[in-house]
């Protein structure tokens, strides 16, 4: 559909997020907590804060929880009934305040995630789930949209998407029939959208690194040192996966009580020793550099080889996170320097 | 495949128990509901997972040939969590599965081919399949050779079908075991796979090999084919890494850009050896 | 830092050892630890009271250790990691060399496991003001606030496990959590496994916990798990007079007993 242009006040936001609780919404936003900001429920706007880059840990837990039960159990003395999850009570949610790096993202997991094999779940979730998203006008040092094709501006992702013009301003570009249902269903909230040019309205991230010097250009070092010298200081704690937009790796485990139990699928992380290792003690990927060669390999080579879209989206969520200080774009420039060598 | 929920397995019910050897034991499973036991088909070389429900999956592949209707079966070695679940199991007893995932073995394109079969402990089971979808298609294919070998005698699996293929006339089978672990009783060659392989020099002419085993059998197979003559794209294997998914989505068993449960679990030795060492 | 600087140039130029574990200047003004292999890289070194990462957890990484001999520039923690570690069989004193920095900027340079004992003697070894008032905060709590307080806290926990990657003392080759036959701890993050966990974190590092903060500095969810470590700090510390990493040869408090033991199971 066209991308559709309308006003909204930040005082219609109030109204909004009333309404879409009313309307039996989960609304997620932006909330500080003890100096962090998370995505919350909130009831109020004005539980939401402004003041932010971006989120701690990334919206994906909405669409992709960190432990979902896929399926059900029973026994009883002779018998063993599977009950299917029931779909139906996936309740209809809002994301409000996601950036555009975090829409985004969503489109890496929904690659994953549909696929030959759809996860109807996930893709179920997704479909009950409105993404208002706000463009950035601020950026920080850990931040490279830009070099990785995502824009601060940028619709792709987003239902809605919201852009300051002034303190009282939004501009509303409405970019799914998702986002058209919502502002048909509280059209007194929002007005004639006013003439302006969004590009001077959002922040102007600079471009730090030639992405074309990286993609098809690295996997033919897949046996170089450089893995090893840029993970020497890597702890393997996996906080990397956990905060990432896009990262949907998952481990499939059974909880049982003996009469009832739960089939579940909760996050896991190619930074673990345990992701691969075999029950024989063998490991494919047995020490920290080969599995810090598997996250950047699977974000710069095989999402885009096999899903056509890059799997990073330039949040630096995994590098504001790392409590070691492995910085993805410092590390992705000095591949490329590796590489141009 | 369930529409719906694609992590929802059928339920199986276990008509059989076989034991192999220490630890091994087989399963010949039925779907309970008719419908899915009539629809249900697969080509040799794919697997499932295998669930013990409260206890969790595990991933083997479909040890009998796509020619059985009615069943499918499943040889497992008890090393973990899931597989000492199943392994409490008895007949009658309900299991999960679901399937089929991967690849194949392509045998239509070995029509009038000798069929090189080798392999090692615990791994015959996917060449078992393909054994017995190639014997009952046995006018398709000239000379059929399996070399099979295992620590000791009482680690070699199917004992029964061995017999079947050794009394056969149209099957050439040579079994081995590791040197010093010789029965009194035992008839078959001593020594390790790849020695015994390079004694018994099987011609490479219109030959394609398969190849199944643990990873040091493997790796000190391929370079005795090679010896003798087999060009990479004529040898098969299969690879096994973690899984927990099996369609592409968990992310953990790719080797490189390849994802085993997706683009394998069969391989040509020549697609291995463009691949990094990550199996 | 000069003197360390220098100090490592030599070390690095002799042959005397092949790397240097320190501290270097990180992204946005932060501090993170460095690798030096040459002897013109040990210009990016510095040491000052920013240098709080704990780099005793780099001693046991294969790849680090695969290097060969090896410097590290310790902060308190580090060495009092080193003698825990030493007490614990982990490293050995031929391994490594030790350099550090006093408060008022003189180098040192230690011989052996024993100096190393003699320095931290002198030191400050306290808990860090903020978490000893925030302990006392919660010993005055009542039974309830307190499960209150950690069930707020624990129900933010994603089972990341990176308090224990961080954790110098967490080299268990194959941890309690990775074991499923029985599974000892559910995999998946919810309350309870989430409270099993941190439980048994804590039993597993009690009289081991050197007290340098790394796993709540780890913790993505800002979680205050070193709390949980530190009152056994203090109970160790009260009931058997014995702090951890102050010597290269201590008993472990969970794992030994006396025939005067209070509890008599063992008797
Ligand atoms: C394509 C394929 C075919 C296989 N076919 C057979 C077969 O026919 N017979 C047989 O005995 N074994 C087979 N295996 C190996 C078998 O999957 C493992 O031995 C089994 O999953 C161990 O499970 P566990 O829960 O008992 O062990 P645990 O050690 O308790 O394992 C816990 C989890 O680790 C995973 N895991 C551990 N080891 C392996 C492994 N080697 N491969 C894959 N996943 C692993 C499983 O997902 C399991 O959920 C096959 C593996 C693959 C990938
Ligand atoms: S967060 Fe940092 S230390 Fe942890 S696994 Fe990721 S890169 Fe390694
Ligand atoms: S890899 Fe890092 S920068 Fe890229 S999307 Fe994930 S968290 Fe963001
Ligand atoms: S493979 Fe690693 S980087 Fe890729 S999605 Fe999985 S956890 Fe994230
Ligand atoms: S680091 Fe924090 S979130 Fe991760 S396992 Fe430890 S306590 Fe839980
Ligand atoms: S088994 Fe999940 S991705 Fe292959």
């Amino acid at each position: 559909m066209n991308i559709e242009n309308k006003l909204l006040k930040l005082s219609s936001l109030e109204g909004l997020v009333l309404k879409l609780n009313q309307d039996g919404k989960q609304v997620f936003a932006p909330v500080k907590k003890d100096n962090i900001v998370n995505f919350a429920p909130v009831s109020a706007f004005h539980e939401m804060t402004q003041d932010y880059i971006v989120t701690a840990r990334s919206a994906k837990f909405v669409v992709f929880p960190r432990v979902e039960t896929i399926l059900e159990m029973q026994f009883s003395k002779d018998n063993i009934t599977l009950k299917d999850k029931d779909l139906s009570s996936i309740p209809d949610a809002v994301l409000l305040g996601t950036r555009p790096c975090d829409a985004a993202g969503f489109k890496v997991l929904t690659s994953i995630f549909e696929g030959d094999y759809i996860d109807n779940i996930y893709v179920t979730r997704l479909k009950k789930t409105t993404i208002i998203s706000i463009s950035c006008n601020n950026y920080d040092a850990k931040c490279f949209c830009t070099s990785v094709n995502v824009h601060p501006g940028g619709t792709a992702g987003s239902d809605i998407l919201l852009t300051r013009i002034d303190n009282d301003n939004f501009l509303a570009e409405i970019v799914t029939e998702k986002g058209k249902e919502i502002v048909n269903k509280f059209d007194t909230l929002f007005d004639i959208a006013p003439d302006v040019n969004k590009d001077s309205l959002v922040a102007n991230v600079p471009v730090e690194f030639d992405l074309s010097a990286i993609l098809g250009k690295i996997y033919p070092r897949f046996e170089s040192d450089i893995w090893v010298e840029q993970s020497l200081r890597c702890i393997g704690c996996g906080t990397c996966a956990y905060v990432c937009p896009t990262c949907g790796c998952f481990d499939i485990q059974d909880v049982s009580d003996g009469h009832n139990g739960q089939r579940k699928r909760s996050w896991d992380s190619c930074g673990f020793d345990l992701f691969t290792l075999h029950s024989s003690g063998h490991n494919p990927r047995n020490t920290q550099s080969k599995r810090w060669r598997q996250r950047i390999l699977h974000k710069f080579v095989y999402v885009p080889e096999q899903d056509n879209i890059l799997g990073c989206v330039g949040c630096g969520r995994c590098s504001r996170a790392c409590s070691v200080d492995m910085n993805l774009k410092e590390h992705l420039i000095n591949l490329i320097g590796e590489l141009t060598k | 495949m369930n529409e719906q929920n694609i992590y929802m397995p059928y339920l199986m019910r276990i008509e059989t128990v076989r034991d192999e050897a220490p630890f091994v034991k087989t399963f010949r499973l039925k779907f309970i509901n008719e419908e899915i036991l009539n629809r249900f088909t697969f080509k040799t070389g794919q697997f499932g997972e295998y669930s013990a429900i409260g206890e969790g999956e595990s991933t083997f592949c479909i040890a009998s040939s796509p020619t059985l209707k009615g069943y499918i079966e499943c040889t497992f070695r008890q090393t973990g969590k899931v597989t000492n679940a199943l392994a409490m199991k008895g007949e009658d007893d309900v299991i999960g599965f679901r399937g089929p995932y991967g690849n194949f073995f392509p045998i239509h394109e070995w029509k009038n081919k000798n069929l090189l079969f080798i392999a090692g402990g615990i791994a015959l089971p996917p060449l078992r399949s393909v054994i017995w979808n190639c014997l009952d298609l046995r006018n398709d294919y000239k000379d059929v050779t399996i070399i099979y070998g295992a620590k000791t005698v009482d680690e070699l699996i199917y004992k029964h079908e061995l017999k079947t293929w050794d009394e056969r006339s149209d099957v050439k089978l040579v079994t081995t075991v590791d040197p010093g672990n010789e029965t009194p009783e035992w008839k078959g060659k001593i020594g390790f796979v790849p020695t015994v392989l390079d004694e018994v020099a099987p011609s490479s002419e219109n030959t394609v090999a398969i190849v199944c085993g643990p990873p040091i059998m493997i790796k000190y197979t391929f370079p005795v084919l090679e010896k003798l003559g087999f060009t990479s794209e004529n040898i098969f294997t299969t690879l096994e890494n973690r899984m927990k998914c099996g369609f592409g989505k968990c992310g953990r068993c790719n080797v490189g850009k390849v994802f085993v449960c997706k683009d394998g679990p069969v391989f040509t030795y020549k697609q291995l050896k463009e691949l990094p060492q990550e199996y | 830092m000069d003197s360390i600087r220098k100090r490592a140039r030599e070390l690095l130029e002799k042959n005397t050892v092949k790397v240097v574990i320190g501290y270097g200047v990180g992204s946005d003004n932060t501090v993170r630890a460095i690798f030096v292999r040459r002897p013109e890289g040990v210009e990016e070194l510095i040491f000052d009271e920013t240098c709080v990462q704990n780099l005793a957890v780099y001693l046991l990484k294969n790849e680090i250790k695969q290097i060969g001999k090896l410097c590290i520039i310790a902060n308190i923690s580090a060495l009092r990691t080193i003698l825990q570690l030493a007490s614990e069989h982990q490293i050995h004193e031929e391994e490594l060399l030790c350099l550090s920095v006093t408060p008022n900027g003189e180098l040192l340079e230690f011989t052996g496991f024993k100096d190393i004992e003699n320095y931290i003697s002198s030191c400050n070894r306290d808990l860090p003001d903020k978490e000893s008032e925030m302990i006392k905060k919660l010993e005055k709590m009542s039974v309830d606030e307190r499960w209150q307080f950690w069930m707020n806290h624990l129900s933010r926990c994603i089972k990341c496990y990176a308090c224990r990657s961080a954790c110098p003392m967490c080299y268990c080759t194959r941890c309690q959590v990775e074991y499923n036959q029985p599974q000892w701890i559910t995999v998946e993050a919810t309350l309870m496994g989430n409270f099993e966990w941190q439980i048994t974190r804590t039993m597993h590092l009690a009289g081991r916990c050197v007290n340098c903060g790394e796993c709540a500095r780890a913790c993505p969810e800002d979680i205050p798990i070193n709390l949980l470590n530190y009152k056994t700090v203090l109970t160790v510390k009260e009931k058997y007079n014995i702090s951890a990493g102050t010597n290269a040869n201590i008993d472990s408090v969970m794992s030994s007993f006396e025939s005067d033991d209070k509890e008599n199971f063992i008797r």
